[in-house]
């Protein structure tokens, strides 16, 4: 069963913009809706991905090549294995809540609004399924220009500024890639496959060398620290949405590209990196734990969150066992549903006070019961508390953290107390207590289009607590092979 | 009906009726709330039942619902474990969770959040039932976090007021400070056992008893009890991990009764006792239980001598009380710790649903310097409350007589290291909890009527603000039903079930001891020759002096000669101001733990993020490459003899180095 679902999943939502462009920007509802569909029919093509998925076959599924520059043995070539396909489901997923959130808010330029958002989802599933090397890059590069486009044009005060630290930030980070891509290319005797390099034989003074290239460009996604510092900066300054695509999907291609890239390509520099990433990841839960805590800013608060939340991704990836990688996969689908859900939630507040200061906030409760429901519900997810989605990840990784070391375990677990700290203290200044001034006293509670969004997330992020089992069936094969590869040398 | 499905209706009624009075109390209004909550807890209430006489009949069960997660040879599931010991809790739960929906009908009847309250409580009942009911550590975790989330909701019911939503996000922290030693623990046991399944690490303890912690050294089965104690630290609030209970009190009463007294907070003591065959490897993890314990046991019942508002002494006299159950754990008699629950769970739940009573009774006044003379007024409050206080203190015949004997006698006759100290604590606690206990009685049933004498700046237990003076009265009948019904058991349990409990193998597998290296639970069971001879032998002995004593001294001081406490007050002034301190754990606690964080957070952000990383690197670089250009930008001159004198220079010196090479 190959309907060159992988194609439509990239192409579907990318040219579906076309028309959305075209409309203008006069049109507003022809253009929401449109957008609407455009992005179901996105999410449509890609359920096939997941009923048709072969969860025993380790290797790649649903694979399409094409020559594209034959010259330099260049292919278009797309597949998705346990690792992979997930995340073109729920970007895609994503997508459809985007739309809807900014079906009203956006008054600007909607058709662009809108448009942006669709190649940018068209361009991440590439990004996800791409086989070849340089079509990976292309793709991951020209991620990057709907969501400089969208944080400079839709953004707050600030964001020229934050759209240039984002840009340049990651663009920095990328170029050394393709530096390490093309050394591989090289080395493979002329072939982009990014399978085929999986089966190099590379010396270990390469293998190094190719680690941290690929290391800055991914680490900057990620965030890791030290290099985090762009996203909190992009994310307030970025509009709802873009800060959901952010935290959700984008912040993913860089643990992605660990998976796809690092771990298999170089696995004894991995191995040889694997302290300092370790610590890197283990400085990302806890030093930012403690930034996240004095925070001011909902929005930078949530930022952090999920710099401390990406710690965990990084961290279960290096402890090379399974249920460290599985744990950090499914941490990554759970804060793409968790951070997802607790921007939209700060944007409901922002588009009724035009603040994201905590100090302005207070009693928000009393205005507004049934968003402060749905915002406890996330924070709780956000702590990582059992039956929702956020804690299945976390617990996963802790115990493979045990396992490999007490102590890397030990520090691992304080997001027990630093999570619920710094997001339960924010929702209960934001929300509990009396009502602080008058703007939160003329609040309305969220409307029905506001309620079909975070009562999807909602389902989706109890859904994936309390039965997580078919989310990890589907990586285990995958996770499995990936193991065994990690475990061979390569020298 | 298959006793399967009976299992998971035990549960799953509870929870409905929290979904339907949660997502549609607006439309089923508060009779529909209320109805649909009781009926669901009734069922439980009637199922549990059935599966009690199902137990009693010497059936067991141990099965899986579904298969939560699969990952790394792990298998872990949703499923039941059905003992002696779960079906107990079962019954307490439930029958606890009954009457204090039923009594929540009088207390709560004016509140807005009437709904939502009782939404909350079912869901407490069902989060409480996993916990008990499961058979593995990630469901117990489940049910534990659970109850931790429900009573955080709870406590914060009045989300208005400043002091309720500190406390509950308080109770929260300091929980998940507990539950990251009972995590790591739960780790330590899925790294080295394999599994998670308790039939399946239990069959493993030898193996783990043998093995060392390759990382720190430890020994591994110490490690991994102590790691589990520290979250039973948090849940049942031993110190240092109890500050938030008193705190707690906050909530509405009858959550103060269902959680902070019966149930959530002996889950640390129900689970320690579901852990014995792993606690029972290792003397190190039961001496720390059995200190931890004393010093709660003691020094928290201080505490409750110098406190004036009601629902603050029985608060803390639950985490006496605590304390006494944790000793029980600590000198392997587990049964007596459970044995002690069940009969703390009546005669507390009563004690907090008659404070409440009170409270109701005097306007919503919870000072007890301000009552006096109630018993005029409240005559069924009056007597439920007595036998509680009796049943409390440990008077001969009475359910607390019985479990906390038995846990000073059991104390008495172990050997492990810090017996002697919990022993002399457990004695000591004995006269300290007469003492307050009877100080709180007396003031507040008998003496002069105090009422009108309430200021009216006083903090109070209710939403809204109706201090309407007036003379007390008696409550409402459902809030008097549940008090004869929880005080029947408080007097009656223990002379009941002491022998099978204690000494008749009840429990049978569900609890383990090493009877050869902790002998306490025979030796005791030696000199126990029926209920009756144990309580008239009570008379007799040291423990029924001391509560006797308090009584008295408590009659003297604070009916006979009001002006004494006053006076001793003064000369023990730095005592008083230490007690009154509560020790200065919330100080130290706020100084260097909430203040510490605050700080170091503060200093991390803007020394680490702002000054080096973006000051210095990023911005850094970007004025580096600023200043470059600045430097560049003189050479580019636009005048094109100068590019080309460049440019020969260039060539002139490539060549130079290029013909020098060979």
């Amino acid at each position: 069963m190959n309907a060159h679902l992988l194609s439509l999943a990239i192409w579907v939502p990318i040219l579906g913009a076309l028309p959305v462009l075209a409309l203008g920007s006069e049109r507003r509802n022809a253009v929401r809706w449109l957008s609407l569909l455009v992005a179901i029919a996105g999410f449509l093509v890609t359920i096939p991905l997941y009923t048709g998925f072969n969860n025993q076959d380790a290797g790649m599924q649903f694979v399409e090549r094409l020559a594209w520059i034959p010259r330099f043995n260049i292919e278009y070539s797309l597949g998705v294995d346990g690792i992979s396909m997930l995340f073109i489901l729920l970007n895609s997923f994503i997508t459809i809540l985007v739309v809807l959130a900014g079906w009203e808010v956006i008054e600007e330029k909607q058709a662009q609004y809108m448009g942006a958002f669709l190649v940018m989802s068209g361009l991440m599933n590439g990004i996800f399924s791409a086989l070849d090397g340089i079509l990976f890059y292309v793709f991951f590069e020209s991620s990057l220009i709907p969501m400089y486009i969208i944080i400079g044009v839709w953004g707050g005060a600030n964001r020229v500024y934050a759209a240039f630290k984002f840009f340049l930030y990651t663009l920095l980070g990328s170029l050394l890639m393709l530096v390490a891509l093309l050394w591989l290319f090289f080395e493979a005797g002329g072939s982009f496959s990014i399978l085929d390099w999986h089966n190099l034989r590379i010396d270990m003074a390469p293998q190094i060398l190719i680690f941290i290239a690929l290391l800055l460009s991914f680490a900057v996604k990620v965030p890791m620290w030290p290099v985090h510092t762009w996203l909190p900066d992009a994310h307030v300054e970025a509009p709802t949405g873009g800060s959901v695509v952010l935290a959700a999907i984008a912040l993913k291609l860089g643990a992605y590209g660990f998976l796809r890239f690092s771990l298999p390509i170089v696995p004894d520099a991995s191995h040889a990196m694997a302290p300092l990433m370790m610590a890197l990841s283990l400085i990302a839960v806890i030093y930012i734990g403690f930034v996240a805590l004095v925070q001011e800013d909902m929005k930078k608060l949530v930022a952090y969150s999920s710099i401390s939340h990406m710690g965990f991704v990084t961290l279960g990836f290096f402890i090379f066992n399974s249920l460290g990688i599985e744990g950090a996969l499914v941490q990554m689908i759970s804060h793409g549903f968790v951070s997802a859900a607790m921007f939209l939630c700060i944007g409901v507040m922002y588009d009724r006070m035009h603040s994201r200061k905590i100090a302005d906030y207070g009693g928000v409760m009393n205005t507004m019961p049934k968003f402060g429901a749905f915002f406890l519900l996330f924070s709780m997810a956000n702590a990582g508390l059992p039956a929702t989605s956020g804690f299945v990840g976390e617990f996963m990784v802790i115990l493979g953290a045990v396992k490999l070391n007490f102590w890397i375990g030990s520090a691992a677990a304080t997001t027990l107390i630093l999570g619920a700290a710094y997001t339960l203290w924010m929702y209960k200044r934001v929300v509990f207590g009396p009502v602080a001034n008058s703007h939160v006293a003329e609040l309305t509670d969220i409307n029905g289009r506001e309620f079909l969004i975070l009562g999807i997330l909602a389902g989706a992020v109890l859904i994936m607590g309390l039965y997580p089992f078919p989310v990890v069936d589907v990586m285990h094969a995958t996770v499995d092979n990936l193991l065994k590869h990690v475990a061979t040398s390569k020298l | 009906m298959e006793m399967k499905t009976i299992y998971l209706l035990i549960p799953m009624a509870p929870l409905l009726g929290a979904v339907v009075a949660g997502l549609f109390g607006k439309a089923i209004g508060r009779a529909g709330a209320h109805v649909v909550t009781i009926l669901g807890v009734a069922v439980a209430f009637a199922l549990s039942v059935i599966v009690f006489q199902d137990v009693q009949a010497g059936n067991t069960f141990n099965g899986t619902v579904y298969t939560w997660l699969q990952s790394g040879g792990l298998t872990l599931e949703v499923g039941f474990l059905i003992d002696k010991l779960t079906v107990m809790m079962m019954l307490v739960v439930t029958f606890v969770s009954l009457m204090v929906h039923i009594y929540t009908i009088g207390y709560m009847a004016e509140d807005p959040g009437y709904q939502r309250f009782f939404s909350y409580i079912s869901l407490f009942t069902f989060s409480m039932l996993m916990l008990v009911m499961s058979n593995n550590f990630v469901q117990l975790f489940f049910g534990w976090e659970a109850v931790g989330l429900v009573s955080y909701l709870l406590i914060g019911f009045w989300y208005t007021r400043p002091t309720a939503i500190f406390a509950n996000l308080k109770a929260f922290l300091v929980n998940r400070v507990g539950d990251f030693g009972f995590l790591l623990g739960i780790g330590l046991i899925a790294a080295y056992a394999g599994s998670l399944d308790y039939a399946e690490v239990f069959a493993k303890r030898e193996e783990l008893a043998a093995l060392t912690e390759t990382v720190t050294g430890w020994p591994l089965i110490t490690a991994i009890c102590i790691c589990l104690f520290i979250g039973a630290m948090g849940k049942s609030a031993q110190v240092p991990l109890h500050v938030w209970l008193p705190d707690s009190m906050e909530g509405p009463t009858p959550i103060s009764a269902l959680i902070h007294a019966a149930t959530m907070v002996t889950a640390g003591i129900f689970m320690v006792t579901r852990m014995s065959p792993l606690f029972e490897l290792s003397d190190t993890a039961l001496s720390f239980v059995l200190i931890i314990g004393a010093i709660t046991a003691l020094f928290m019942g201080f505490l409750g001598i110098i406190q004036n508002d009601i629902k603050r002494v029985v608060a803390y006299s639950t985490l006496s009380q605590l304390g006494y159950m944790t000793v029980a754990l600590g000198v392997s008699a587990y049964s007596v710790a459970v044995f002690h629950l069940m009969t703390h769970a009546f005669f507390k739940a009563l004690l907090f649903l008659a404070a409440g009573s009170v409270i109701m009774g005097c306007h919503h006044n919870q000072d007890i310097r301000y009552m006096g003379g109630l018993r005029k007024y409240m005559p069924i409050t009056w007597i439920t409350s007595l036998l509680g206080s009796l049943a409390l203190i440990g008077f001969p015949f009475l359910s607390g007589f019985f479990s906390k004997d038995s846990i000073i006698e059991a104390v008495h006759a172990s050997n492990i290291p810090g017996a002697g100290f919990a022993y002399f604590a457990v004695l000591a606690g004995v006269f300290v909890t007469a003492f307050y206990s009877f100080r709180m009685y007396f003031l507040v049933f008998h003496g002069k009527e105090r009422f009108d004498q309430v200021p009216h700046d006083e903090h109070h237990d209710a939403h809204h603000d109706d201090h309407h003076s007036g003379s007390p009265h008696e409550s409402p009948w459902v809030v008097t039903l549940p008090l004869v019904l929880l005080a029947i058991p408080s007097v009656v349990i223990g002379f009941l079930t002491i022998q099978p409990m204690l000494f008749g193998d009840w429990f049978g597998a569900a609890v383990f001891i090493d009877s050869v290296k902790h002998p306490a639970m025979s030796e005791f069971a030696k000199t126990f020759h029926g209920p009756v001879a144990m309580a008239l032998h009570g008379i007799t002995t040291l423990p029924f002096f001391l509560a006797m004593s308090g009584v008295a001294l408590s009659w003297f001081f604070y009916l006979k000669r009001p002006d004494i406490p006053a006076a001793i007050q003064k000369a023990l002034q730095p005592l008083h101001t230490l007690l009154e301190n509560k020790y200065y754990f919330d100080k130290f606690n706020d100084v260097v733990f909430a203040g510490g964080a605050r700080l170091l957070g503060k200093g991390l952000w803007k020394g680490g993020d702002q000054m080096l990383i973006d000051g210095v690197m990023v911005n850094g670089s970007a004025r580096l490459v600023g200043w470059i250009s600045t430097l560049v930008r003189f050479i580019q001159t636009g005048h094109i003899y100068q590019y080309a004198f460049a440019m020969i220079i260039g060539v002139f010196a490539l060549m130079t180095f290029w013909f020098n090479r060979f």
